[in-house]
């Protein structure tokens, strides 16, 4: 298990690494200048040249990255051009609410998920089955910016119950997480429909019927453990797509979250920021999807062994 | 003779290849059999275009500004008094488009980077596959924002920021797929016939990935429309005025309250070329390789 470990974290380190190289090459790649960007052609040569010298743009490329490296571990991934904070600050506070977001849509997709998926499951091949995976097809069809927009119009306009823009209060989170949710969901009605199915036929579940186990019993404490691993699995990903998806759902509902702060970033052309994102919402899911592979070698002893632990 | 060839009816038992059997599988399959009729509807509403629209692209019938559904304009105007239709019709080019060249993009990287990896192993499978794991670690669709940061907007940068994203999902497959058939026999006697490496991957090795390339271009055209989609609504893919759904649907969320239905029908086209590329994936997956089934 420590051999698994190490080399678990020696390889996310090795990704993270990656990870830094590839943001800091693209934005550099990118064409303008960024002082005179920032001075917005109101400053002359001399002083852009200045603030160049000050900022270390003259200093070749690879001494940029590892002194950005070495800022970048500490968390410190300088200033923003336009706002006068730090990135990391403006990071933090977008953080806040995006991972309210982020926590609704968990909130959101993995019971409506799992409900849908296991009634599936359970009545598969009749109508209900039916009726439940031509919702969840449609589900992942949906583009999350568009289903936000309709959702806007059914609550917000016509039905004037829930707010259509801001999370001033907790409410405001509701339409963003389904509209962002929903597609998750729908995958995660699809995996635990394949995976109940699969459990649903193992010789232990009929052993379990066989001693008079009642239904619900079965489904809850025999199969829906064993269908729950591949879940677990998707849950990195899915980590993944909700920050991705954020940047979508929050343009729509006006969210000043951290895809709000990436797209205003990118608008702007303001480099810290852009890259400060970047690298933060995927180093969140690099560790995310170490913590949940770590979890899944202590819940599943197979993995330990087959991954070169013991 | 007759009487033989009705003991032994050679001349009725046909060869049926691989992909003939597919076929014939697909060709069950109802709901497969209507997307497919949909995505060539699609496709013939794309090229065709100027002739099937009712209006150009960017016609602007001024009188008629964010109207509702009339005779005229059957699915109303937009804030210019351009026809929705028309520009949905128009759309559907860009989006298809981007399905088709942006996939390409991925599976010519994806299947280089994925048979090298899983033909060679060792160290350059570890360095391709640290490769993936650090490309596949950015949300897509904040790697495909920052790539149009980088190069700019319009629809030919759409192609390759879409690209880009898209060539882990199929270096992974790819990968496992070669490493599974470099074992096989035929492998060992082209080596053994003279065979170089280069020759084997290309002769032997791509061609009997095939299906399963197949089969994951038609499920990742779906994610790349998506993609363009999200792009353009953020106003950093297809720009103005060239009519892409994502851009429509930015557009309408202005005039929510003046045409409600502009941001519904763009939605509506967007959904349902997703929804039918979907599920030929799926059709097309159980009946060429349903060991996929897991993707």
């Amino acid at each position: 298990m420590a051999k698994y470990i190490l080399n678990r974290l020696w390889q996310t380190v090795i990704v993270l690494i990656g990870v830094t190289l590839i943001t800091f090459v693209m934005i550099n790649i990118a064409p303008g200048d960024p002082v005179a960007v920032m001075m917005a052609k109101k400053a002359d040569e001399a002083t852009i040249t200045k603030i160049r010298e000050q900022m270390g743009l003259n200093e070749p490329l690879p001494v940029q990255y590892i002194t950005f490296l070495k800022n970048a571990v500490t968390g410190d991934f300088g200033n923003s051009y336009f706002q006068k904070y730090p990135v990391s600050t403006l990071i933090a506070r977008g953080f806040k609410v995006t991972g309210t977001l982020a926590v609704g849509v968990l909130l959101f997709s993995i019971p409506f998920g799992l409900i849908l998926g296991i009634l599936a499951a359970i009545f598969r091949g009749r109508i209900l089955d039916r009726v439940f995976m031509f919702i969840s097809t449609l589900g992942m069809a949906l583009p999350s910016f568009w289903f936000a927009i309709i959702l806007q119009l059914i609550f917000g306009l016509w039905l004037k119950v829930l707010p259509i823009s801001g999370v001033n209060t907790l409410s405001g989170y509701v339409l963003p997480s389904i509209a962002l949710g929903l597609i998750y969901g729908a995958s995660i009605a699809r995996l635990t429909r394949t995976n109940m199915l699969e459990v649903l036929n193992q010789d232990y579940i009929r052993t379990a019927h066989a001693k008079g186990v009642s239904e619900v019993a079965v489904v809850l404490r025999h199969s829906l453990r064993n269908a729950a691993i591949p879940i677990l699995t998707y849950l990195g990903t899915l980590i993944k797509n909700i920050l991705g998806g954020s940047v979508l759902v929050e343009t729509v509902f006006s969210i000043k979250g951290l895809g709000s702060l990436l797209v205003e970033g990118i608008m702007k052309r303001d480099i810290p920021v852009i890259q400060g994102c970047t690298i933060y919402i995927a180093t969140v899911f690099v560790i995310a999807n170490l913590l949940i592979d770590l979890l899944y070698g202590l819940i599943d002893p197979r993995i330990r062994v087959s991954k070169g632990g013991a | 003779m007759s009487k033989k060839s009705q003991a032994l009816p050679v001349d009725t038992v046909k060869f049926s290849s691989f992909y003939h059997d597919a076929f014939l599988r697909l060709r069950k399959d109802k709901v497969a059999v209507c997307c497919l009729a949909f995505v060539i509807l699609l496709i013939i509403v794309a090229v065709f275009a100027p002739i099937i629209a009712p209006y150009p692209e960017s016609y602007q019938d001024t009188a008629n500004i964010l109207s509702g559904s009339s005779s005229e304009h059957l699915l109303g105007t937009d804030e210019y008094g351009r026809d929705i239709l028309s520009r949905i019709i128009y759309g559907s080019r860009v989006s298809l488009m981007v399905g088709v060249v942006a996939e390409s993009i991925a599976v010519v990287i994806g299947v280089t980077m994925g048979a090298l990896a899983g033909y060679y192993g060792g160290k350059v499978d570890m360095v391709i596959s640290r490769i993936i794991e650090v490309f596949a670690s950015f949300p897509q669709i904040l790697f495909a924002i920052v790539i149009m940061f980088v190069l700019g907007t319009g629809i030919i940068n759409v192609f390759f920021a879409i690209g880009f994203v898209g060539w882990t999902s199929v270096a992974r497959v790819i990968r496992s797929q070669v490493m599974q058939l470099k074992s096989n026999e035929y492998v060992e006697a082209a080596r053994a016939s003279g065979g170089g490496n280069l020759a084997i991957i290309m002769r032997h090795l791509i061609p009997n990935c095939l299906s399963t390339i197949i089969v994951i271009i038609t499920m990742e055209i779906p994610a790349d429309i998506m993609y363009e989609a999200s792009l353009s609504f953020l106003g950093l893919g297809v720009q103005p005025p060239q009519s892409s759904w994502g851009e429509m649907i930015n557009k309408a969320r202005t005039y929510l309250r003046a045409n409600p239905t502009y941001s519904i029908y763009p939605g509506i086209a967007l959904v349902l070329t997703v929804l039918a590329f979907n599920l030929l994936g799926d059709a097309l997956r159980d009946a060429l390789d349903p060991k996929l089934k897991n993707l």
